[in-house]
């Protein structure tokens, strides 16, 4: 399909603030996590709070800037652990087959008959031991579809002629991996990592919304979110505010996801 | 060897498929017992509250619960209660495990048919329309709006339909299930639009990535220059697209039985998505172990109809036999 070429561009604009907001939290909003109790519950505009404060008395948009850190960074881990993992165990499966390709492929297919939400949901709520652990969790729930698409992609590619043509040079086997067929993976590679960075970022924002993950009080945005629900009547900013950051941080990287995918499929094809 | 069960039969391949669903199961159960049992928390002073509980009445939970086991035997009692057809007794509430979820079940499956149905019926049109005028500014339109709908997350999309449709329009009630019937079916309005939107907008990719590549196939190239209306040849590409996409959705159903759980937290709906997620904090084991088992074997069981169902409906897979 083909998408007018402003797409990445579009995207990169909400992705540049919220990296401004990863980076820049600690001066823009020094105090966030401060709880103001003579303030309490106020709506959008008052007493000088943008989109209003939270039960604590938290201004809204502060929390939310500071909530960008905890709500991006772990999926960024989770996406690039699993990133790493899949390129390492796919290509061992894709490249030397056989009895590592069988144990691998069996281990991604139990890991992906399950049900992801669920068992995310069941497992980091019960081992509950805060944001790391969760990280933790995800990662090892996401990589069976990395081992899959790196898998795809190392067995493609080594039935290309350059590899056979390496293989009569008889070069060796750890060079034609990584030296020859590794620069040829990485680039779909990087595009299902961006794609996984989404997905991370809606499961991660999605177990604190439920509880799981962030202590109470701490900013994030699933957190936030979850609290705001209970505000619905009082205070719109404290739903919106989080609701829409999470919705266009995840489409915007879902949009730059897509649009690489789409580029290294067509790039890909033509080697 | 009975003709039934040959190789590529579809005897062989329930039955194969039904001992595969069993083994996850296992596995699932077996995962989720042993984490209850690794992770710090105690159900029975969950019980017993934040007062100082005295060591007998600990100890009378603990008995009753048959947390004072060994794990092993735990598990194994527990298992083989199950396959009785007895799920055990709610720690936190102490009911049967069996009338908590009675309820509740029904109401996550009015969520997920309602759903689906929005799914079906919105999603594979545009999907189909999209295709058939690929690259025009309707279908990139769509498109588009598609990706809005598989990335942004329910929860999330939930609260802010809640705001403007619950609270700033006051159309759709705000929380709850209703009071049964058509109330409940009321209040289910803004939680499956919440749901069908991200899978509707998966359907919609299924469908239309399906039609345009059945129309770059050669035979609709040689049945239009045989002379053949576009109607036809539409109805022929149709046929052969939508096989795919109907086994996609059985897919889809299962997820939506598994997407229910942040829905129902956020439209505060008592079906058992919600109870799970309050189960897991209490560790509620009987409960959780039912929920896990229940919504696995569904997405596994939906999965294993679907094939059956390809089988049924694409003359090409009986011809050439199951794996």
């Amino acid at each position: 399909m083909k998408r007018p070429p402003f797409t990445p561009l579009i995207a990169a604009v909400p992705l540049s603030i919220v990296a401004v907001f990863v980076i820049g939290a600690r001066w823009f909003a020094p105090n966030a996590a401060e709880p103001d109790i003579y303030t309490g519950v106020t709506a959008p505009g008052d007493a000088g709070h943008l989109f209003g404060t939270d039960q604590l008395g938290r201004d809204i948009w502060q929390l939310a800037v500071a909530g960008a850190g905890s709500a991006v960074v772990g999926p960024i881990v989770i996406a690039v652990g699993s990133m790493v993992l899949g390129l390492l165990l796919g290509s061992l499966a894709g490249y030397l087959g056989g009895g590592i390709d069988l144990a691998l492929s069996k281990y991604a297919d139990l890991l992906l008959a399950m049900p992801t939400t669920l068992v995310a949901l069941v497992v980091a709520g019960l081992v509950d031991g805060g944001y790391w652990v969760t990280v933790l969790v995800l990662l090892v729930l996401f990589s069976p579809t990395d081992i899959r698409v790196a898998r795809a992609a190392v067995m493609e590619q080594s039935a290309r002629p350059y590899i056979e043509s390496a293989r009569v040079l008889q070069l060796s086997r750890f060079r034609v991996m990584f030296r020859h067929i590794l620069p040829n993976v990485l680039p779909i590679a990087m595009a299902t990592m961006l794609l996984n960075v989404a997905f991370a970022l809606v499961a991660m924002s999605g177990l604190s919304f439920l509880g799981f993950g962030v202590g109470p009080g701490t900013p994030d945005w699933g957190r936030q979110l979850s609290d705001g629900r209970d505000l619905i009547g009082q205070n719109w900013g404290a739903v919106v505010v989080p609701g829409l950051l999470i919705i266009i941080t995840a489409v915007a990287i879902n949009l730059m996801g897509d649009w690489l995918q789409e580029r290294f499929e067509q790039r890909g094809a033509q080697r | 060897m009975s003709r039934h069960f040959a190789r590529g039969s579809l005897g062989r391949f329930i039955v194969v498929r039904l001992a595969a669903t069993a083994l996850l199961l296992l596995v699932l159960s077996f995962i989720v017992f042993g984490l209850l049992h690794l992770t710090p928390g105690d159900p029975a002073r969950n019980l017993l509250g934040p007062r100082n509980p005295s060591p007998d009445a600990i100890a009378a939970i603990r008995q009753k619960y048959r947390l004072d086991e060994p794990f092993l035997r735990q598990y194994l009692l527990w298992l083989n209660d199950v396959v009785h057809g007895q799920f055990g007794t709610s720690i936190r509430s102490e009911t049967p495990v069996t009338t908590l979820l009675a309820d509740r079940v029904v109401l996550t499956l009015q969520l997920a048919l309602m759903s689906f149905v929005l799914t079906v019926v919105i999603g594979v049109p545009l999907g189909i329309a999209a295709a058939w005028r690929a690259g025009s500014a309707f279908d990139r339109t769509v498109s588009v709006s598609s990706i809005v709908g598989v990335g942004a997350p329910s929860y999330a999309v939930g609260l802010v339909l809640l705001y403007v449709f619950g609270v700033w329009l006051d159309i759709f009630p705000v929380y709850g299930s209703g009071d049964g019937g058509l109330d409940t079916w009321w209040h289910l309005v803004l939680p499956a639009i919440t749901l069908a939107f991200g899978i509707g907008a998966l359907a919609f990719k299924l469908t239309r990535t399906a039609v345009v590549g059945e129309l770059q196939q050669d035979y609709v190239a040689f049945a239009y220059s045989r002379g053949l209306t576009r109607r036809q040849v539409r109805s022929l590409v149709l046929r052969n697209a939508l096989i795919p996409v109907a086994t996609s959705l059985g897919l889809v159903f299962g997820f939506l039985f598994g997407g229910t759980i942040l829905v129902e937290v956020t439209f505060a709906l008592s079906g058992i998505g919600g109870l799970l997620a309050s189960s897991v904090t209490f560790k509620d084991i009987p409960v959780v172990q039912a929920i896990t088992l229940i919504t696995a074997a569904v997405i596994a069981l939906t999965a294993l109809a679907v094939d059956v169902l390809y089988y049924a409906v694409d003359p090409r897979v009986r011809a050439r036999g199951l794996k």
